[in-house]
């Protein structure tokens, strides 16, 4: 089959690689008819996270049709068509029957090294580094699911593939970002980042209720997006993020804050922003943290700082006792995919939101490796691609 | 050599770039840390401090080429360092028993990475025009939503938070206290009676 393939830093491959098979009873093999570049496979392809070999399969925003199931893989046949969450869970572990996913205890099947260096292994990922598990992505014309009764989402047929495959990843994890942030109505909810999980959490805290939704961004295509979304935008290259907070707050600071931004803030904006560069290219540091920092500034005391961004590594400068003196409530974490679809999906059917509008690029595999660099690099009002495999 | 790539389809212009910013971290090191072994070979006894300076300055410009995301100013940067450091060598050409050939062979070299710094700069300014160029699209209409924001909002309050999502009353900012009964005054409590 054809599949999109790391072989290292910005180089993604459009090769011919074996079809997966059934490796564990409960597996299921899938077709792919959908998938996405996402915004954290951007840090792979900027080799920024550690623990990625040549030859991986990306990504992990995928939706296809079952071809063949596993003899133990109950409740999936041949010819559903399903998302699959972009984490792998188990269903049986203790993390997951609380309904934390992203923490399964036993899909990761490199738990050891997890365990090495995170302390307590999370759960398996798709096309995502080993120390994830290492699990061939869906950019590719099939898909091995491992844990497949438990990982998946049925989606009917009267919806179509652009409506429901961002269950897999963006959508769930901006409405989780906005439900972390357990909005009131009263609440001003700041959001920094217009890519695709900051689009999804910025309609997320709009129908959760938020009194005033604030978008910052540089890119004018993106602000345009979320201002349609009805978010205040915020030109960080253009105005002070910090005095445009509080004129828009009377001087107090938005409640709530998320971070759509993660481990690879705009490298020339800010000063902070410049050294971190300069540390990340001497390999001193391995993230470049300055919307946290701003956050944990401007947020108002004992205020919510949600950050879905993805972070990969060790961390310079963060103002913690800034975050510490002002009573600051942190919520991070990969997302519990499956906690949030059922009532997701119920919300798409009834068409109270269509995540399809966030998609600008329409590709083929073929066109998968040049599309990446246009996606980093934020060309053509790149926002958010899908690949027809 | 605007936007060239190789048979494996990779981009030889920022291979020439990030070439070009690996010299410059090298050489400037090289000049930090051994600022006579130049001023020796150049004829430009007494200048150390000179070329120390200009090797902070290449350092600088690698790790600038090297680590931003569009590294044509400081490709710029880069030519006019090479006009300085041709310049300086030239100085080394004049008075007697002066080291005539190693500074022509020097003199030489950095004409060569001159014109390779220029040649870069003018590609990767090209790309620039060229992106600026391509219109940014206005996503005005992309709401998502079958109504405006406006009437959007709080549509799905129906949602329940669950418990451990949800952030505890007594945490919660002070406008939310504001709501449940609590002094609703913004002025400093003086604590007098």
């Amino acid at each position: 089959m054809r599949a999109l393939v790391w072989h290292g830093k910005h180089d993604i491959r459009c090769d011919s690689v074996p079809d997966p098979r059934i490796e564990q009873p409960r597996d299921a093999i899938i077709r792919v008819t959908s998938c996405a570049i996402c915004g954290s496979d951007l840090h792979l392809y900027d080799n920024v996270i550690p623990g990625m070999e040549r030859g991986d399969i990306m990504g992990h925003e995928t939706m296809g049709v079952v071809e063949e199931v596993g003899p133990e893989c109950h409740g999936l046949k041949r010819g559903d068509r399903v998302v699959i969450p972009f984490t792998i869970t188990c269903g049986e572990c203790e993390q997951c029957r609380r309904g934390n996913f992203s923490v399964c205890e036993r899909s990761n099947r490199n738990k050891s090294l997890a365990d090495k260096a995170f302390g307590h292994t999370t759960a398996g990922l798709f096309g995502y580094t080993h120390l994830t598990g290492g699990y061939p992505g869906g950019q590719a014309e099939y898909l091995r699911v491992p844990f497949a009764d438990r990982t998946h989402i049925k989606v009917p047929e009267s919806l179509t593939d652009e409506q429901v495959l961002f269950l897999s990843d963006i959508f769930p994890t901006g409405w989780q970002a906005a439900v972390q942030c357990d909005i009131q109505p009263e609440d001003t909810v700041a959001i920094w980042g217009c890519g695709p999980v900051g689009q999804m959490a910025i309609r997320s805290a709009v129908l959760l209720g938020a009194r005033q939704v604030i978008a910052i961004d540089r890119m004018p295509e993106r602000l345009s997006m979320a201002q349609a979304g009805g978010a205040i935008p915020i030109d960080f290259s253009a105005e002070s993020v910090v005095e445009r907070l509080n004129e828009l707050t009377h001087g107090k600071g938005p409640e709530k804050c998320i971070d759509a931004v993660g481990m690879e803030a705009h490298a020339t904006a800010t000063l902070d922003s410049i050294y971190d560069a300069v540390k990340q290219t001497a390999m001193l540091e391995t993230d470049r943290p300055h919307v946290l920092r701003e956050m944990m500034y401007v947020c108002r005391p004992a205020g919510v700082l949600s950050v879905p961004g993805v972070y990969g590594g060790v961390l310079d400068k963060i103002p913690f006792g800034m975050a510490m003196n002002k009573g600051l409530t942190i919520r991070t974490g990969q997302t519990h995919v499956q906690r949030w679809t059922d009532d997701l999906l119920r919300r798409i059917e009834q068409g109270q939101i269509d995540p399809s509008f966030v998609i600008t690029h329409r590709i083929g595999l073929e066109e998968g490796p040049g599309m990446y660099k246009t996606f980093r690099d934020k060309q053509d009002s790149c926002i958010k691609v899908v690949i027809r495999p | 050599m605007s936007g060239r790539r190789d048979a494996g389809g990779r981009d030889t212009t920022l291979a020439v770039v990030r070439g070009l910013g690996w010299f410059s971290v090298g050489l400037g090191l090289a000049e930090l840390l051994a600022p006579h072994a130049f001023t020796r070979n150049f004829g430009l006894r007494g200048h150390e401090r000179l070329i120390e300076s200009y090797g902070a300055r290449e350092l600088a410009a690698g790790i600038g080429i090297l680590a931003s995301r569009d590294p044509t100013p400081w490709l710029w940067g880069r030519v006019a360092g090479d006009a300085l450091d041709l310049g300086t060598l030239a100085t080394g050409l004049a008075g007697h028993n002066r080291p005539r050939s190693r500074i022509g062979i020097a003199l030489a070299a950095v004409a060569g990475v001159t014109l390779l710094d220029v040649l870069c700069s003018r590609a990767m300014g090209a790309r620039r025009q060229r992106a600026k160029r391509l219109a940014r699209r206005d996503y005005s209409d992309r709401r998502g939503m079958p109504r405006p924001a406006a009437q959007m909002r709080g549509a799905a309050r129906d949602f329940e938070v669950p418990q451990d999502f949800r952030i505890p009353e007594p945490l919660r900012p002070w406008t939310n206290a504001t709501q449940t009964g609590a002094p609703q005054t913004d002025a400093p409590q003086t604590g007098a009676t």
